[in-house]
């Protein structure tokens, strides 16, 4: 009999100490989240975060169940969870760009099938 | 790693068994109230939502008058606010209220005790342990790890809004995620920006080593005409052009020049640097050297 597979992680960061993502994007996707039926993490900011080296960041890293990030260019987001002694695994973690992509192609990679009809964003 | 006060609690938003939901548009404001505010937030009770690392959490609920009795088993501190009937706002007052004044960092505020998160992140698939960066930084960022590998030690000495460790990588290893602009923010590198680097190396080797032995020369030069010309505005006009110019190719932000130690502390610190990934790349070899060595031979 199989084991039951670990449930899909959120993780959202607001990146909250700059105005390098754009505002509009990373509040129609906090919007879309929040309105849909799923659990998820939201972080202020990965780089604080990142800077303090703290614990939780490993644990995120280290979770089970594949893991989606929205954050800014992956290869930042990469760069700040090594900083953290946290690198992220190969494989499970998806890195969604909202510096680069519009709200409504990042709930679709965030929440697939839980994505509600007819929402905010 | 910075010297930051204790971790700021986390709260929950529990919307699971034994309380209402909240309604749709209060849920977002409250969520994005507290992330600006430096809070990190768990949605709960519509799935799986991991404890963390936390040493406090806040939880917050619609309970209808009769919030549950939580413990934690690992002894944290855990408070349960009922929130029924209240708005965004004043669930987030009651988070305030709750923190009891403890410091935090805060997106939200400015002042002593406050900090913006400025400083390098390396990307590891691009960084070949140069050094380049250690030898340049004069704040004591970068430091080596126990592997000899280069190390973002101290991110809090970093300048805020200052990348100019990353124009000195030839490897476009280094990003500043909250730059404005790439690759610097860490978007993609290009073949070109990785010539554009290494060419600015090799301009920098042309000109005599390093960009402080060029501020150091252009500093003697300074006290030099000075002492020719007995002209305090001359020397002081002199300096300015010379840190414009640095401005500019280095993109270096004008306060953080005007911050620059004395000429005898830059080559102080300089040579302290250059000592250091000295003997970080003496080590690696050493360690490339040792792991090329046959087996059996030793």
């Amino acid at each position: 009999m199989s084991q039951p597979q670990p449930a899909p992680r959120i993780l959202y960061c607001r990146c909250a100490y700059a105005q390098v993502v754009p505002a509009e994007v990373k509040d129609a996707v906090l919007d879309g989240l929040a309105r849909a039926e799923v659990a998820f993490e939201m972080v202020p900011d990965l780089c604080e975060m990142a800077a303090r080296r703290d614990p939780h960041l490993a644990e995120l890293a280290r979770g089970d169940g594949p893991l989606t990030i929205a954050a800014c260019w992956p290869r930042a987001v990469e760069g700040l969870f090594s900083l953290a002694d946290a690198p992220l695994p190969r494989a499970g973690v998806r890195i969604v760009n909202m510096r680069t992509d519009a709200a409504p192609a990042i709930l679709d990679e965030l929440l697939g099938a839980d994505r509600p009809t007819g929402d905010a964003s | 790693m910075i010297a930051s006060p204790p971790l700021p609690p986390r709260v929950v938003v529990y919307e699971g068994r034994g309380s209402t939901p909240f309604d749709p548009g209060e849920r977002s404001r409250l969520l994005a109230g507290l992330l600006d505010r430096g809070y990190s937030v768990v949605r709960a009770g519509a799935g799986r939502a991991e404890a963390g690392a936390a040493t406090a959490f806040i939880v917050l609920g619609c309970f209808g008058g009769a919030p549950p009795e939580v413990g934690d088993a690992a002894g944290r501190d855990v408070a349960v606010c009922d929130i029924t009937g209240r708005s965004a706002d004043e669930a987030i007052a009651l988070v305030e209220q709750r923190r009891d004044g403890r410091p935090m960092n805060r997106p939200d505020a400015a002042g002593p005790g406050q900090w913006k998160p400025w400083f390098p992140v390396i990307d590891l698939a691009r960084c070949t342990n140069c050094m380049q960066c250690l030898s340049f930084c004069l704040f004591d960022v970068y430091g080596v790890a126990a592997d000899h590998t280069l190390r973002v030690e101290n991110p809090a000495n970093c300048k805020v809004n200052c990348p100019a460790c990353s124009r000195v990588c030839p490897e476009v290893a280094i990003m500043f995620p909250k730059y404005h602009a790439g690759p610097i923010d860490g978007g993609p590198v290009s073949e070109s920006d990785v010539q554009r680097e290494k060419m600015k190396v090799d301009i920098s080797a042309l000109l005599g080593g390093d960009i402080y032995s060029r501020l150091r020369e252009r500093s003697a030069e300074a006290k030099q005409r000075f002492s020719r010309e007995r002209s305090a505005d001359q020397a002081l006009a002199e300096r300015r052009r010379c840190l414009t110019k640095l401005a500019d190719a280095a993109a270096i932000p004008r306060e953080v020049l005007d911050a620059l130690p004395s000429p005898e502390e830059i080559q102080r610190r300089t040579e302290e640097a250059a000592r250091r990934a000295e003997a970080a790349r003496v080590a690696q070899g050493a360690r490339a050297a040792q792991g090329s060595t046959p087996a059996g031979t030793t």
